[in-house]
């Protein structure tokens, strides 16, 4: 393994920078990686080695040209697709989108161009972002570089696995109920859910709009402070972006934690840990104590309805959402020739989409329909209103909620494909923080007695995602884990 | 005992911005080339999001105004769900449980009808079946339409007949164009009429309704509820119960038809649109926009009364259309002080408006000016041209675009108010017309009628005819 794929972003960027390196070297540094390992881990759903080495160079000459360069100077960067870059591909990993390019870049995109990253390729997803596993993906399940039998999480598995793997040094994902801090968590990364509004949703295909959030993952604190930085901000392109802004989250989250009151909510705890998780969440609390942090417990006694009003929202948007792949004006069409309109319809959607997106879907559609939508649609939005009040009223006595960010450690493929319910447990515990809104992130807390990366998950109150990072800090400083997948 | 008809009108106008509701795109897409006015977000490409066009919001919240609608101080975006190819997204973002404006007037002849709500939402594309006069195995989409910014207006159901129906467009076209809210040109779609209609004997509760659409003039909404009336009272009376349901106007056979596939109710799932955030109407916000509303029709007609001194017939006819009122205005700003209101206001009613019916034209493309008119009505008051070269001048204004006083020139209309030059015709119309100076002498005014054809034909027509007269009793009295 060349050493530019062992640096950190930050590091890169600073390298650049300084000339100890190109970024051109940084990119085939990176595409040689990918071409040693993808073929094992499946991170990447397409590879953009022409436009990348191109974009490095482009970098290059700006250096040589005597101009600034940007926070993300030749940093090689992936992009789960479901984010669009104008040019290339968008498939959301599914066969609907199947040889659809996007016609424009999203607001991330262009801000990651606009610092200088290069855009290496967009890693698998589960279809839609449906799924917590990867096991959705339309195209073929990306694997756990730590344990090739085991899922990498999801939906942003690819995005996870492609950092985790060293193939490249920080990714974008989303997350609409954990599928960024999910998949950071089995991988031993940083993965951080921006508060709702951060970052813009412009160019991210939308799976449930009130709850999607665009956000890094990351081998380091630093580096997701960095690529947080350039992401977020107003964009008036997104009606619900947040009018702050951009932030130094770098400079932000530093610092102590003497005076933080941190809330350890009793209803995630109430089935119990298993062990190795429990030691996990115990150590990292220890290392916030030690760093001057206070604990208590506190109560979210609407916990356990999160799970139910997240499967009414979630899907109820995506019905609507998923409703423009109609095979009318993208994407694959399928018909008969002859057949009637209802048939292209029922062809497209049924050949284009796969069984969990069409559960979600009739979900959803049910959710919605005249009869029942007082008695599941607005009611869970009613239910979503008292989550986001537990939320409200714990943060009130504390800054920062601490929680383990899944109930184990990744799974072995297979395992929960057979039951969806087992399946959606497995984000019970970062769902709630979709729902009210609040930022959240996964930060590498220890390992299994397998070997496997353990994460715990901070939440913080709206705005205040930098306190979310310096929290993360102190945990990641307490050296809990460490070392690399062996490929 | 007979049958009331009663009717509620659900008019959708589109609000006269430059860009579409959601996205820059510019919405003069009239005659242009198909899919030229499109971008990512109105053709619904994934992942894009819509942002709300402020200047589509004050236009409709000015609508709203207009028609002294209750402005809702938070009102929501929710999302209508269906499947159609001209329906990019697989949902039309519009207004449902909460619509920006409620409650309303409209005055028409004799009444008030109430109206129900008015909401904001973006127009679908267009389906072609054929290229000109081929048809197609296939359809194609043009979505230059798509996300043109809507209101539709819901009348309460007050009207009793069709030419209230027929009042009611007519004055709501009039406040829309007045306000500077929308062109309402139905032959760019700009304006659409659907009505609901039912029966019932006077003073039962209303009858079953029936929707008919395909209406595209205000004529075609009249004779459809004419049509209408007659069929579901010849039903009635024949004992049969009207089925709720969908019809079209088909204009050429002059009836109502039932729409195919209508029979079962559509669920569009209608949810609060999560891209966007509740729309709030600012007191203040509000308030600015109240105070830059234009005079309203009514207000204007009035006005023209009181002020000017015009019957409430002229009035009327004048302040019909916003655009023939400005132009009456101008016209006599330019006519005054020579030329007053009635005379101008007939100008503009008999030559003017019987000219622009004639070319299909309208007052504001018109190629004589109001100050052109103006002045001619101007020269013909101050007896520098009489009524009949006025007409000549108007006529040759219109061809020409030129001057009316350069044409007086060109033509040699000038009046002849010199009293020598007419006493001379005067002198010459007596000594050929013997008979005729006599009959008068002997006690016959009418006879003084040939002398002055007589003298307005060797003046060819330039006499000033109030000369004319005082100058042939002056000679004949002597």
């Amino acid at each position: 393994m060349s050493a530019l794929t062992s640096l950190s972003a930050k590091d890169i960027a600073a390298g650049v920078r300084r000339g100890d390196f190109s970024a051109e070297a940084v990119v085939k540094s990176h595409l040689d990686r990918i071409a040693a390992v993808d073929a094992k881990v499946r991170a990447y759903l397409c590879v953009l080695a022409d436009s990348a080495r191109a974009a490095a160079r482009a970098v290059d000459a700006k250096r040589a040209a005597g101009k600034a360069l940007g926070t993300l100077a030749g940093v090689p960067v992936a992009l789960k697709d479901n984010i669009c870059l104008a040019g290339a591909q968008a498939t959301c990993g599914s066969r609907i989108l199947e040889g659809y390019k996007a016609p424009y870049d999203a607001t991330v995109t262009e801000r990651l161009k606009a610092a200088d990253a290069v855009v290496l390729g967009k890693t698998n997803l589960d279809e839609f972002a449906m799924g917590s596993s990867n096991e959705n993906s339309a195209y073929f399940p990306t694997k756990n570089p730590w344990d090739l039998a085991r899922v990498p999480g999801g939906s942003s598995g690819g995005s996870a696995a492609a950092v985790a793997a060293r193939m490249a040094a920080l990714a974008l994902g989303s997350d609409t109920g954990g599928s960024i801090r999910q998949p950071a968590a089995f991988c031993g990364l940083v993965g951080l859910k921006p508060t709702y509004g951060a970052v813009s949703r412009y160019g991210l295909v939308a799976f449930a709009s009130s709850l999607d959030q665009i956000g890094p993952l990351a081998r380091s604190i630093d580096d997701a402070a960095l690529a947080l930085s350039v992401i977020s901000g107003h964009d008036p392109k997104d009606s619900t972006s947040a009018p702050s802004p951009a932030r130094d989250y770098l400079a932000e989250s530093a610092g102590d934690l003497g005076g933080l009151r941190l809330g350890l909510p009793r209803e995630y705890l109430e089935g119990g840990l298993e062990p190795d998780m429990q030691g996990a969440l115990e150590s990292g609390l220890d290392a916030l104590k030690a760093r001057g942090a206070s604990v208590r417990e506190v109560s979210m006694p609407h916990t356990r309805y999160a799970l139910s009003v997240y499967y009414v929202i979630a899907p109820s948007e995506a019905s609507s959402n998923l409703a423009r792949f109609d095979g009318v004006r993208y994407g694959a069409r399928r018909h008969g020739a002859g057949g009637s309109l209802l048939e292209l319809y029922e062809e497209t959607r049924g050949a284009g989409f796969g069984p969990e997106v069409k559960r979600r879907i009739m979900l959803g559609t049910y959710a919605l329909s005249s009869g029942y939508y007082d008695a599941f649609y607005l009611k869970a939005q009613k239910v979503r209103t008292l989550i986001k009040g537990d939320f409200d009223a714990a943060f009130k006595d504390v800054d920062l909620l601490v929680t383990p960010t899944t109930p184990s450690a990744a799974f072995r493929f297979g395992e929960k494909t057979d039951d969806p319910l087992q399946m959606y447990l497995s984000d019970v515990f970062t769902l709630p923080c979709n729902l009210a809104g609040v930022g959240g992130v996964s930060v590498p807390a220890g390992k299994s007695a397998q070997g496997l990366p353990l994460g715990l998950q901070f939440m913080a109150r709206p705005g205040e995602d930098h306190l979310l990072l310096r929290a993360a800090r102190a945990v990641e400083a307490a050296g809990l884990f460490s070392g690399e997948p062996d490929l | 005992m007979s049958w009331e008809t009663v009717v509620g009108l659900e008019v959708h106008c589109q609000l006269g911005t430059r860009t579409k509701l959601f996205c820059p795109c510019s919405t003069a897409s009239f005659g242009k080339p198909a899919n030229v006015n499109i971008c990512p977000v109105c053709t619904g490409q994934p992942g894009v999001l819509p942002v709300l066009n402020r200047a589509a919001v004050e236009l409709a919240f000015q609508a709203g105004l207009a028609f002294r609608c209750r402005i809702e101080p938070r009102s929501v975006f929710a999302r209508k769900n269906y499947f159609y190819p001209d329906l990019p997204k697989g949902y039309q973002i519009s207004q449902y449980e909460l619509p920006f404006a409620q409650g309303g007037t409209l005055a028409i002849a004799g009444k008030e009808v109430r109206l129900h709500r008015i909401h904001m939402e973006e127009d679908a594309g267009k389906l072609l079946h054929a290229i000109g006069s081929e048809e197609l195995p296939y359809s194609l989409v043009d979505f230059n339409r798509a996300g043109v910014p809507l209101i539709e207006i819901v009348s309460e159901a007050d009207m009793r007949s069709p030419e209230e129906a027929f009042d009611y467009l007519t004055n709501l076209k009039a406040v829309l164009q007045y306000a500077g809210i929308s062109r309402c040109d139905m032959e760019k779609g700009e304006l659409r009429c659907d009505a609901n209609v039912s029966v019932r004997r006077p003073g039962e509760p209303f009858g079953t309704k029936v929707e008919v659409k395909n209406l595209n003039s205000f004529r075609a909404v009249r004779d459809a509820i004419a049509y209408e009336v007659v069929r579901q009272s010849r039903a009635r009376e024949a004992g049969e119960a009207i089925r709720q349901e969908t019809r079209q106007w088909d204009a050429a056979a002059e009836r109502t038809e039932p729409m195919r596939s209508k029979e079962e109710a559509h669920d569009y799932r209608y949810f609060p649109e999560p891209d966007l955030v509740p729309l709030v109407a600012e007191e203040a916000w509000v308030a600015r926009l109240k105070a830059a509303l234009p005079e309203l029709p009514a207000a204007r007609r009035a006005r023209f009364v009181a002020e000017l001194g015009l019957s409430d017939y002229d009035s009327g006819v004048v302040t019909a259309e916003r655009a023939l009122a400005d132009y009456f205005e101008e016209a006599l700003a330019a006519a005054a002080p020579e030329a007053g209101a009635k005379q101008v206001a007939n100008w503009v009613q008999s030559d003017f408006l019987a000219r622009v019916k004639a070319e299909k034209t309208s007052p504001d493309r018109a190629p004589v000016r109001p100050a052109m008119l103006g002045e001619i009505a101007k020269l013909v008051a101050s007896g520098s041209i009489s009524g009949k070269a006025g007409k000549d001048v108007f006529a040759a204004c219109w061809e020409t675009g030129k001057k009316p006083s350069d044409i007086v020139a060109e033509l040699g209309l000038a009046q002849v108010s010199d009293e020598a030059a007419v006493a001379a015709w005067v002198d010459e119309a007596v000594k050929e017309n013997p008979q005729a100076a006599a009959d008068f002498r002997g006690g016959k005014p009418a006879a003084a009628g040939s002398l002055v054809g007589a003298v307005m034909r060797r003046s060819r027509g330039k006499a000033n005819p109030a000369l004319v007269n005082k100058l042939i009793k002056e000679k004949l009295a002597s």
